[in-house]
């Protein structure tokens, strides 16, 4: 099965990650095709989150290779990683709140201001950011800051882009925005790492998945065909897709 | 852009400020004494703001505990004691142009001085203890005291005369009002330094990052940028501006001692925790609140002047316990 997916970007093979005395990833081997979104799925505590924070050097590989776009990124320092094309969506959404809609995009445009069209296709998915653009970020509700969390990890043109669970706490016409986005963000040449719990959305919207468990890849394949295995769902995930809608 | 006007700004502290002003008022009694002890507080205020700013920032960026900052308003102090009798010749003179021309060189190289020290003080001492709180105070007082043996070998034990220039001496009489002329000159200074730092920091990417990074610097990382790289200017900058507050305050004592610097440091701790760490807006209202409360206190009842601004934080945390404006922080 895995012959017929395209190329990977982001190939990690056999990553550990310690944190303090724990060891949390315990050998992870993915890869990331090129282009499409790539599903991130497993229990808490599987270490999923913990991936995306490895891949991008904030919690450092303490064993094996992560390779971008052909570099080992394995040792670098964030900002090094982060500038080859990398952006991120942390669960915490991580906006500014003392700046305001426009200051954060600003700051996440690293090449000048930000692109005037590439603003307007924003706001063709995410309204709230013309609306708000001069409010703190501060004040925006939970939804609204997850739309900014993720217009500034593509307000410019990203290779990759890793976004961990964007619809966690929100509410249900404010995830299918988001999945309405993904969608769009799909058609470009983005490729996209999620971590993501509800497997609605996971099932819109991944082209590939791996599933995590106790700090390691124990399924790889394509999301359709794990969508529409129940027995495997409820084997890796403890429960099936349609048991959960 | 369309959009809601932008940010709302938090007009509770600064009401606050009057009403702790007209208090005194009625407290003093005599409007020309309370006029001219709110410009000394003011004034106070402004010069305190200056040599606070600086470790704000560096506490917010890095949290970074620096207890040597004292030391970069010492030798601020010192090297505008050495300028101003360098240009003596200006600085009698009885010209305010004239005595310009001591005035800004002193004000320069204290800065530009303290900035290397500050440069240097990062790199060395600084680096190797970032995130380790308790190495950070043990070595940054270590320098600071290393730092003060040498100043006692570059300029002496004894204390250093810092004479004001002559246009900046004595007091403008209006009725039986006296304003102290190096006072406005302060208020000026300090005026016009907080206005660059809100352009800086509200107008500029660079200003844009530092307020990010107080925030999360995590984050600003994750954006590709080197926020430790960034540290190391404002780390500069903060020690340069404590080098010119160091300077202007000499300037105001009219003389210097090794002692100058870290005399300040409870007002300046006093200040940056009542004002929020990392808040250049919070530092400001701070510092203004407590050079008018030194003054007003130190009128009304000298003996509790200290202890009543330590009774203001207290009360100020009891209120707003991440101080008057807390950078929201993840």
């Amino acid at each position: 099965m895995a012959e017929s997916l395209p190329a990977p970007l982001l190939s990690l093979a056999g990553v550990h990650t310690h944190i303090d005395r724990y060891h949390i990833l315990q050998g992870v081997d993915l890869a990331v095709p090129r282009g499409g979104l790539t599903m991130l799925l497993g229990r808490n505590g599987a270490g999923k989150t913990t991936a995306l924070r490895t891949i991008l050097g904030l919690w450092r590989a303490s064993a094996g290779s992560i390779l971008f776009d052909g570099a080992d990124i394995a040792n670098r320092e964030t900002p090094a990683i982060a500038s080859l094309g990398i952006a991120y969506v942390p669960e915490s959404m991580g906006i500014f709140a003392g700046l305001t809609v426009q200051e954060n995009l600003v700051l996440a445009a690293r090449n000048g201001p930000p692109d005037e069209a590439r603003l307007d296709w924003i706001f063709r998915f995410f309204p709230p950011m013309k609306t708000f653009w001069h409010l703190a970020a501060g004040n925006l509700s939970g939804g609204q800051k997850q739309m900014l969390s993720i217009s500034r990890a593509i307000v410019e043109p990203r290779k990759l882009v890793l976004i961990d669970e964007p619809t966690k706490g929100l509410a249900p016409a404010i995830i299918q925005n988001l999945i309405d986005a993904f969608a769009e963000l799909k058609k470009t040449d983005t490729t996209i790492l999620m971590v993501e719990q509800n497997f609605h959305a996971a099932r819109s919207l991944g082209d590939t998945v791996g599933v995590m468990d106790a700090g390691r890849i124990v399924h790889a394949g394509r999301m359709a065909d794990l969508a529409a295995d129940e027995a495997l769902q409820t084997r890796l995930l403890g429960l099936s897709l349609e048991a959960h809608q | 852009m369309s959009g809601i006007a932008a940010r709302r700004v938090d007009w509770v502290p600064p009401v606050l400020m009057l009403a702790i002003s007209l208090g005194a008022l009625l407290l003093v009694g005599n409007p020309s004494t309370w006029l001219t002890l709110t410009i000394a507080g003011l004034a106070m205020g402004l010069l305190i703001f200056i040599m606070a700013s600086g470790l704000t920032l560096v506490f917010g960026l890095m949290d970074v505990m620096n207890f040597a900052h004292g030391l970069f308003i010492t030798v601020g102090a010192y090297v505008a004691a050495s300028t101003v009798k360098f240009f003596a010749g200006a600085a009698g003179e009885d010209s305010f142009l004239a005595n310009l021309g001591a005035l800004l060189p002193a004000m320069l190289a204290a800065a530009g001085v303290a900035g290397l020290l500050g440069l240097f003080f990062e790199r060395v001492i600084v680096k190797p203890v970032y995130g380790q709180h308790l190495k950070q105070i043990l070595i940054t007082t270590g320098g600071m005291i290393v730092a003060e043996q040498l100043i006692h070998v570059l300029w002496g034990p004894d204390l250093v005369p810092l004479s004001r220039p002559a246009t900046l001496r004595g007091a403008f009489v209006v009725g039986d009002m006296a304003i102290e002329k190096y006072r406005l000159v302060a208020v000026a200074v300090g005026l016009a330094v907080f206005a660059a730092m809100l352009l800086v920091l509200n107008r500029t990417k660079v200003g844009l990052l530092i307020r990010a990074g107080v925030e999360n610097k995590e984050m600003v990382e994750a954006m590709g940028y080197r926020i430790r790289r960034l540290f190391v200017w404002v780390f500069v900058a903060g020690s340069a501006l404590a080098g010119l507050g160091g300077a202007l305050w000499g300037l105001y004592q009219e003389s210097v001692t090794v002692n100058i610097g870290a005399s300040m440091m409870v007002l300046i701790f006093i200040v940056i925790i009542i004002g929020g760490l990392g808040s250049i807006g919070g530092c400001f209202t701070g510092a203004l609140l407590v050079g008018l409360m030194a003054n007003y206190v130190g009128y009304l009842a000298p003996k509790i002047a200290l202890g009543c601004n330590i009774l203001l934080m207290v009360l100020v945390l009891l209120w707003r316990p991440q101080g008057l404006y807390p950078v929201s922080r993840q």
